[in-house]
């Protein structure tokens, strides 16, 4: 294959990766769009591995690597959970952050990159090397520990080091001076350490950086460690002087970027506040003076009353939480769903932007559940229906359905968006206990007269209100 | 002895209810009275003499006699001089009376030291519906405006296909949707006709929908509720907004029935000639305000006149004509008013004092003892709660960004310094990259705007498919190592040491990680997308 060959299959695999997120923009044309996906990755593979690049030497060492990671991927992909998906998703990340580490440090070692380059190409050329594995080593930490975290192997909780912002200010002079010092090395040998010490710092960085984020805050972390994965990827590409690894980094680079963004509209919290590390900084001190300490009974309710409520109502709105996913409720709600829909109920489902621990989760385990998508809606598309609504269910989800968002201002989660149950005739709390949420902020809504709470793993008390639905 | 009810023959021409029906002279013996019906009462609401005597009443023959015996007498029509001279020194009178009107029957009334109750009078609040006679004729009027319209019309209301060609269906345009004009839509959709109503009131475009109508909005702000669930008069600019949708109306509908009454005041003059002028020939208006005047200013009140080739109907006695059914529903409403009365021990063994503390008997009661205690204290609540400022949060909600929808746009200045620093930045670059660089910065950034502009179409609902997809498409990192596994050594110069294996090795590894996330990637997301369904 010519080099004029090779660059048109990658200037068409990068229109496919386009056309692959474009497609996303809706269920119908999303299963389409990953087939895009697929075929842009197969002809940018076959395109450089039978490209003037490689040499057929190589061939029985793809076809080994591609083979073991083949089949490692296909497996995770068949028997991971929905719920699991958070997890996966980070991990994957990891393996994007090792891969361009590896990638880099090849590259760096290699002496016959730089021998046709001028003085200011060679300097570009070490800075891109530099940047490449820097990201990819913050990225392949970042994520390992925000693996460990989704996966409970990791404390959920914020780990607050003494003076973190000073640690991180440190890390990044560091590599800045050993960046220098990489630039200024006449061999490979001599930038080796600088090199070495960056990767350490950056993996470091990445540690400490999503070490200090509490649980819910992760939707925002993971996206941005998707965005991270995708300057990787771009990092590289300048470095090899790739335009289809360029354009690709970019592409997820940017996805990952505005994903972030929108995670943290949904928290209205700004997203340094939220990478430099999570509510509950200081969880001992009673909240802020003025604060409306919310006060009151709460009116439990048991199982058969709730389906008795259910089945009385016209409109319900069914508002899940991380709380569903942990208990792996969702299959029970689809039950009890197609059960009130069938007596001609008019169920919704409502999802906060950040329900869960990544973005669309909620939507991706009600799918696995079966629940058709045109009963799933956003937060604004029906929070004004909520005065109509006889019954408001709350599954597993606290602070995302939490008044004082908008009666507080002294609340720390004040101006968050909400989904507002409490406007519904009736609500219905399903929770373990009293706990407070994430953001470690009583709940007033829990207080309401209209408010119910049905105490008890999701789970289990779904599965009561679907025996009595039956009866 | 217990009181005495009687019912008399309604003396007004044309008038054929009566105040009373069998099943309702049941009940009222019930509650311990008893019941004179004055012989033929029914007659013209068929119903026979005989009924009311199988019932339990007592048919008196003798006029003067009924009136002279009764403690209390039912009646519909408010009585003439005649039956007023007829009405016992202090007895109770319950009828429709019209205070405002016929301030001249009040005074005569209050001379014979009357209690008088006005069925026109019931205070409109939820409590007083059961016994609102005004709206159960009202409900009776617009059912029978409908049907002498479709009477007048020479063409069926339903569209069809026949046999013999195509049928439109009637346009009906309503004026009004009280009671009387919620009924009419609701009959002449029945009926199949297309209907559009209009209503000062924009709170009732929902009734309007809910019994088949479409609601014609008046492009003009103004609030039209007034108190008591009552239209009041409206501002000249929003008259004449209005004029000019129903003379909009007027050119497309076959038939319009006007039903706009404001309480105390003459009806509004909604239609006009040149209005009348621009309908089809064989047109019909029916307007319900008759006795006041009228809505259309060709009605003749109380006859049918053909005007410019439109029929325009002003009977004052549309309830009348469903006797029958009429006199069943005021039957009711007054026996529900006698509950009332004995429920608050307004009446009690023979004695009658009305309790004036009741708010809906304070505002019927118009004669209490002789003493006019006509108008009432206003009452206060209206059908939809009014916009009452409420009382608005603590923190202003924030509205939340749409999605895929631009935000506010940045104010100037930071719009300036931004535009600033990136040219500052790319005068550098541009200044001191070097070429090859540049090429590639170009892709770069180019590539980022169309990441942003294609991802914030994604719906939100697919953010969790977006990004395993874009980590399936992140595995494009593959390609880096894949050129360095075995690039093609010979043109390198050979006194390089390059450390072959390595590097090799290090491709390797990342070439099978890229992968596992590669196929990984696009499997999962395969896996999710197929289980998002309709």
């Amino acid at each position: 294959m010519t080099s004029g060959l090779s660059m048109v299959a990658y200037l068409g695999a990068a229109i496919l990766f386009i056309l692959c997120l474009g497609g996303l923009s809706n269920q119908e044309t999303s299963r389409r769009g990953n087939v895009y996906g697929m075929i842009g990755m197969a002809i940018a593979v076959v395109a450089t591995v039978f490209g003037t690049q490689v040499m057929s030497a190589g061939l029985p060492y793809i076809i080994a690597a591609m083979i073991v990671g083949a089949a490692i991927g296909l497996y995770a992909a068949r028997v991971v959970q929905m719920t699991q998906m958070p997890e996966l998703v980070a991990l994957m990340h990891s393996l994007v952050g090792l891969a361009a580490m590896l990638v880099g440090y090849a590259n760096f070692i290699d002496p016959a990159v730089s021998t046709n380059l001028t003085p200011a190409e060679n300097s570009i050329h070490e800075i891109e090397m530099y940047i490449g594995v820097l990201i990819g080593a913050v990225t392949f930490s970042g994520s390992v520990i925000a693996f460990g975290k989704l996966s409970a192997r990791i404390s959920g909780k914020p780990v607050l080091l003494p003076g973190r912002h000073w640690l991180n200010l440190a890390g990044l002079l560091i590599v800045l001076y050993f960046g220098f010092v990489f630039v200024n090395a006449h061999s490979v040998a001599g930038a080796m350490l600088p090199m070495i010490v960056m990767t350490i710092v950056a993996l470091l960085f990445g540690i400490h950086m999503v070490m200090a984020i509490g649980g819910a805050d992760m939707p925002v972390v993971v996206s941005m460690l998707n965005s991270y994965s995708g300057w990787a990827a771009a990092a590289t590409g300048f470095m090899l002087g790739n335009d289809l690894l360029i354009v690709t980094g970019a592409l997820v680079g940017s996805s990952g970027a505005i994903l972030s963004y929108i995670m943290c509209n949904a928290m209205n919290r700004n997203f340094l506040s939220v990478i430099a590390g999570g509510f509950g900084t200081d969880s001992s001190a009673p909240a802020a003076k003025g604060a409306i300490v919310p006060a009151g009974e709460v009116t439990p309710i048991l199982a058969p009353e709730t389906a008795e409520l259910l089945r009385d109502a016209k409109n319900v709105i069914i508002v899940p939480g991380y709380g569903m996913a942990v208990a792996q409720a969702q299959h029970t709600v689809y039950e009890i769903t197609k059960l009130l829909r069938e007596k001609g109920v008019n169920v919704r489902f409502g999802i906060h932007p950040v329900a869960g621990r990544m973005p669309g989760h909620m939507n991706v385990l009600l799918a696995e559940a079966k629940v058709p998508y045109d009963i799933v809606f956003e937060m604004d598309e029906l929070n004004e229906d909520f005065p109509d609504t006889d019954v408001a269910m709350v599954i597993g989800a606290n602070d995302i359905v939490n008044p004082a968002a908008q009666d507080d201002p002294t609340s720390p989660i004040a101006g968050m968006p909400v989904l507002e149950v409490w406007k519904a005739k009736t609500s219905i709390v399903m929770k373990r206990s009293m706990a407070s949420g994430y953001a470690g902020v009583d709940n007033p809504l829990f207080y309401k007269e209209n408010n119910r709470m049905l105490f008890g793993d999701a789970k289990k008390m779904l599965d009561e209100v679907l025996t009595s639905l039956k009866a | 002895m217990s009181l005495l009810i009687g019912v008399p023959r309604e003396v007004f021409p044309g008038e054929k209810r009566v105040a009373t029906v069998p099943d309702v002279v049941e009940k009222l013996i019930k509650h311990g009275f008893r019941v004179a019906v004055e012989a033929g009462a029914g007659d013209a609401a068929q119903i026979a003499d005989d009924a009311y005597r199988a019932a339990g009443a007592e048919i008196v023959a003798d006029r003067a006699q009924l009136w002279a015996t009764s403690d209390i007498v039912f009646k519909v029509r408010g009585p003439d001089s005649g039956e007023v001279a007829l009405l016992r020194e202090g007895g109770m009178l319950v009828s429709f009376i019209w205070p405002a009107q016929n301030p001249d029957l009040l005074q005569a009334l209050a001379a014979r030291k009357a209690t008088v109750l006005a069925m026109d009078s019931v205070p409109r609040i939820s409590r007083a519906q059961k016994l609102d006679a005004l709206s159960s004729m009202a409900n009776i009027g617009g059912y029978r405006a409908v049907i002498e319209a479709a009477h007048a019309f020479g063409r069926f209301f339903t569209g069809s296909i026949t046999a013999a060609g195509k049928v439109p269906p009637a346009k009906v345009f309503i004026i009004g949707a009280g009671v009387a004009g919620l009924a009419a839509i609701g009959a002449a959709s029945g009926l199949g006709a297309i209907v559009r109503a209009n209503d000062t009131r924009p709170e009732v475009a929902d009734q309007i929908k809910s019994l088949g109508g479409e609601f014609v909005p008046v492009d003009y702000v103004e609030e039209g509720s007034g108190v008591g669930g009552y239209a009041k008069v409206m501002s000249e600019g929003f008259q004449k907004a209005q004029r000019e949708v129903f003379a909009k109306q007027a050119k497309d509908v076959d038939i319009i029935i006007t039903t706009a009454l404001i309480p105390g005041k003459p009806a509004p003059k909604l239609i006009t000639e040149d209005m009348v002028k621009s309908m089809k020939q064989g047109s019909v208006i029916v307007d319900m305000a008759a006795e006041q005047g009228g809505n259309c200013e060709l009605t003749v009140p109380g006859e049918i006149v053909v005007r410019h080739g439109v029929t325009i109907i002003g009977y004052k006695d549309l309830p009348s004509r469903l006797a029958k059914q009429a006199s069943t529903l005021y039957a009711t409403n007054l026996l529900r008013l006698t509950d009332d009365l004995v429920k608050t021990k307004s009446i009690e063994g023979d004695t009658i004092a009305i309790d004036m503390q009741d708010e809906v008997l304070r505002g019927t009661t118009v004669i209490n003892q002789g003493e006019v205690t006509w108008p009432p204290p206003p009452p206060k609540l209206s059908a939809a709660p009014a916009p009452a400022a409420a009382a608005k949060a603590v923190v202003a909600p924030p509205k939340a960004k749409g999605h895929g929808e631009a935000s506010a746009p940045m104010s100037g200045t930071k719009t300036t310094v931004l535009f600033g620093v990136g040219a500052l930045l790319f005068l550098l670059i541009g200044r001191f990259a070097p070429a090859s660089f540049l090429g590639h910065f170009t892709v770069f950034v180019l590539a980022c705007f169309v990441g942003y502009m294609v991802v914030w179409n994604v719906k939100p609902a697919l953010h969790t498919p977006l990004m395993s997809v874009t980590n399936a498409v992140s595995s494009i990192i593959a390609i880096g190592a894949l050129v360095q596994i075995a690039p093609d050594l010979t043109k390198i110069s050979a006194d390089l040491a390059r450390p072959n294996e390595w590097i090799r090795w290090l491709s390797v590894a990342a070439v099978a990680l890229a992968t596992i996330n590669m196929f990984g990637g696009f499997a999962v997301t395969r896996r999710m997308l197929a289980m998002f369904r309709k």
